[in-house]
């Protein structure tokens, strides 16, 4: 398939990987980046006016959840993907926690081949099990997933707790240069608990998730990285001293890297109890709010923010999570973990931007070459407005002003704290190899 | 628009009845009984005028009233419970309603129905106040958040039990008097604990001072931090509990849960009772006119010894007559005035 060509003009381009900041025009022929740079003189079949736009790599998430095959009551590759487009998202990985899960060449195929058929305007990347059913007994054929097109492995949500396993696992993964994306928990310290181990859990009389059962295994997964010469991805981190475990790693030259989630980056363990949509109420129990690992509090914020502006953090994942109604519609205890994240991790994170926490293009290499890092076999292909590249680009209103409707969401899970929530930026539009796969009706385009 | 309950409210008196003493007028904002965090002192104190009139019916030869006639209150429960239960429908019978008793555990559930589908279900059967147990915390914020129909917290989990807080602090408040400077110990486990958390609540602003006293593995993590942020500073933790009964005017042990042992939680019931037990030798170091009190069901001879339980300072049967009538208040209160 040839894409038509496009030409982005007058946008503020960013680009963190190549130093790239300023007013520009971009040039894509053939699916590939051709061209950067101010007052571009080429012809294209279709002109974007981005005045007033930032121009950017298409978004990349190492952590998402598209619950195909098995769950699709919860989530499609089609549906997901629709939502990951609308968030800006070019490249998505997807977690292996499927029915059957992703532990074997032809449940990775078969990922493959509905994302082609169903979702051809972004890119799926299947994260492979570590372990056979994700049941952290035996190691699947790594090399055959490998060679199947996973992008990293991961029992994620049901991390290895056998340590002579994971090191074993370790060596496999160090041998293909694919990283190990681990989610850590300790899981007889989180056994039984639904939300942060702290004053909300003492108030609402529920059983707390320690910190200490992420740091635990954040300790262990690195000492097991550092023996091995892996590629280690530690997801989702929320806590202080998970940071402070990660920086001195880093420090002495583990192969370690870290990502949060755009709801670690901003809720705290309060938001269960309280919600600015429903002023007064004392306390409601808020399902949407209840995630893996919990929402913590404001110090752990506070080290995550600082550990992203001192590199210790490189990447933003969004660890969406998709469920169906009846799955949060009931008992706090009962609900699933989750939060649907596509469709708001860009505004989440703008507010961030918008309160002097981090730079913008800070937040842009969080989301494109910071990712893009950690997928070793992807790096220079996306995450780059590099000529030569993908031609993934995410047009971006950094000032618009808007107020999340679950009516108006494209993912099937409608399950997220944000609802309700007025913010500020949002995606303008996407585009994949070339290819136009969302664009706003603001936007002015001739053809 | 919340009811605002006055003298012109129905009567709890009826023709050929001795009428019941005048209530004072107070303000009543509750539409629902969740806990006690939201309770004004003006509120407790006219849960406790009602409740010396009920206490009064409960002392008549014939312990009817008519109040509500012609309401019906569904009891469910979805776990195992004798003792609130019975005083809920008593409480219930009292004053004339009609009851309809759901063991949830043995019926929709088993058959898959979610929790707010089975209670829209009683909202469709028109019934005018729901009492509800339930063994996760936070049920019944969930079940207000979509019905209309009232509903009254007969205990969710291990957050909260506000009928049996406001019991526990009537019979402190009508055996002690006045309460400023008073000290109250509760005992044991405290992390699994509703009955202690709605205790926090309701002694709060009444000049109690509350001694939680539990092992370090029966105190949650973060309830030094949850003290300090609902600025509940009437509330201290101690470990020791010949140290947190000198002096005490009010001792109440909790029920320790023999199967917290296997979880770890104790190392030995035999341990527990060493450095736990309320006996009569550690009683001596609580004031001489010391109370004892016990939410029920005790273990006898674990966290409270049987020569206490049945001592002229254990009040345990006081408090089951006046979760009664503190249950008639609250009914009166909840289900007893006109529907807006």
């Amino acid at each position: 398939m040839t894409s038509r060509s496009i030409l982005i003009k007058n946008a503020r381009v960013i680009s963190p990987s190549q130093g790239i900041d300023g007013k520009m025009d971009i040039y894509m022929e053939d699916g590939l980046i051709k061209s950067s740079g101010a007052n571009l003189k080429v012809s294209a079949a279709v002109t974007i006016q981005a005045d007033g736009l930032v121009a950017c790599p298409g978004f990349i998430d190492l952590h998402c959840h598209l619950r195909e095959p098995g769950f699709e009551e919860k989530e499609t590759i089609a549906s997901g993907a629709a939502a990951a487009i609308r968030g800006g998202y070019t490249t998505i990985c997807c977690m292996p926690n499927t029915n059957p899960p992703l532990d074997n060449a032809a449940t990775v195929d078969f990922v493959r081949k509905i994302a082609a058929s169903q979702a051809p305007l972004i890119t799926v990347l299947p994260i492979g099990c570590i372990t056979k059913g994700r049941a952290g007994q035996e190691l699947t054929d790594m090399s055959e997933l490998a060679d199947s097109g996973c992008a990293g492995f991961s029992d994620d949500g049901s991390p290895v707790s056998n340590s002579q396993l994971m090191l074993l696992a370790m060596r496999c993964a160090a041998g293909l240069e694919i990283p190990i994306i681990d989610h850590c928990e300790d899981l007889d310290l989180s056994r039984g608990g639904h939300l942060n181990d702290g004053w909300v859990a003492a108030r609402l009389g529920i059983k707390g998730i320690p910190a200490a059962a992420e740091e635990s295994m954040v300790a262990r997964d690195i000492a097991l990285a550092e023996m091995t010469g892996a590629t280690l991805h530690l997801t989702h981190i929320s806590t202080r001293g998970s940071v402070e475990l990660i920086r001195a790693a880093r420090a002495r030259g583990v192969k370690v890297s870290a990502d949060a989630t755009p709801h670690h980056l901003t809720l705290t363990e309060e938001r269960i109890i309280a919600s600015p949509a429903e002023p007064g109420v004392p306390l409601i129990y808020d399902t949407n709010a209840k995630v893996n690992p919990p929402l913590r509090t404001e110090s752990d914020i506070e080290a995550l923010i600082k550990g992203i502006n001192d590199s210790t953090i490189t990447s933003v994942s969004t660890d969406h999570a998709p469920h169906t109604s009846e799955d949060k519609l009931c008992e706090f205890e009962l609900a699933a973990f989750g939060i649907s994240g596509f469709e708001t991790a860009f505004a989440a994170l703008m507010m961030l931007v918008h309160s002097g926490k981090i730079k913008l293009n800070t937040l842009i290499a969080l989301l494109t070459c910071g990712p893009a890092a950690v997928l070793q076999h992807e790096y220079d292909i996306t995450g780059t407005l590099k000529a030569g590249s993908r031609a993934d680009v995410a047009l971006l209103d950094i000032s618009r002003e808007w107020t999340l409707d679950e009516a108006n969401m494209l993912s099937q899970g409608k399950n997220t704290p944000f609802i309700g929530q007025q913010f500020k930026g949002t995606v303008a539009a996407t585009i994949h190899a070339g290819e136009i796969a969302y664009i706003d009706k603001s936007v002015r385009i001739s053809e | 628009m919340e009811r605002i309950v006055s003298l012109n409210e129905p009567k709890l008196s009826t023709a050929g009845q001795e009428s019941l003493p005048p209530l004072s007028i107070g303000q009543w904002q509750h539409r629902n009984v969740l806990d006690l965090d939201d309770f004004s002192p003006e509120e407790i104190t006219l849960v406790f005028e009602i409740a010396n009139g009920m206490v009064e019916v409960l002392g008549r030869d014939v312990k009817k009233v008519p109040t509500l006639r012609g309401k019906t209150i569904a009891i469910m429960f979805y776990e195992p419970s004798t003792r609130t239960r019975a005083s809920f429908e008593l409480a219930a019978k009292y004053l004339g309603a009609d009851t309809v008793s759901l063991d949830a555990a043995r019926s929709s559930v088993v058959k898959g129905e979610s929790l707010i589908d089975s209670l829209r279900t009683l909202q469709a059967l028109e019934v005018d106040t729901i009492i509800i147990r339930h063994p996760c915390s936070g049920a019944p914020y969930i079940a207000v958040r979509h019905l209309q129909t009232r509903i009254i917290n007969a205990g969710d989990g291990c957050h909260a039990h506000p009928s049996q807080g406001l019991l526990d602090l009537y019979t402190i408040k009508r055996q002690l008097g006045d309460l400023k400077g008073r000290k109250v110990v509760i005992i044991g486990d405290i992390l699994h604990s509703r009955v202690a958390r709605s205790n926090i609540w309701g002694m709060r602003s009444t000049g109690l001072h509350v001694v939680l006293c539990a092992p370090r593995t029966f105190i949650p993590q973060g309830m030094p931090e949850m003290l300090d942020k609902c600025g509940l500073d009437h509330v201290t933790i101690e470990h020791n509990l010949d140290h947190a009964l000198e002096g005490a005017d009010v001792v109440m042990p909790l029920r320790l849960q023999k199967e917290r042992q296997q979880s770890g939680f104790i190392s030995s019931i035999r341990e527990y009772i060493r450095l736990y037990q309320v006996n009569a030798e550690r009683l001596k170091k609580a004031a001489p006119h010391a109370i004892v009190m016990h939410p029920g069901p005790m273990n006898e001879g674990i966290e409270i010894s049987h020569d206490v339980a049945y001592s002229g300072s254990s009040l345990i049967e006081q408090q089951v007559t006046n979760g009664v009538a503190i249950r008639m208040a609250l009914l009166y209160l909840v289900a007893g005035v006109k529907n807006q």
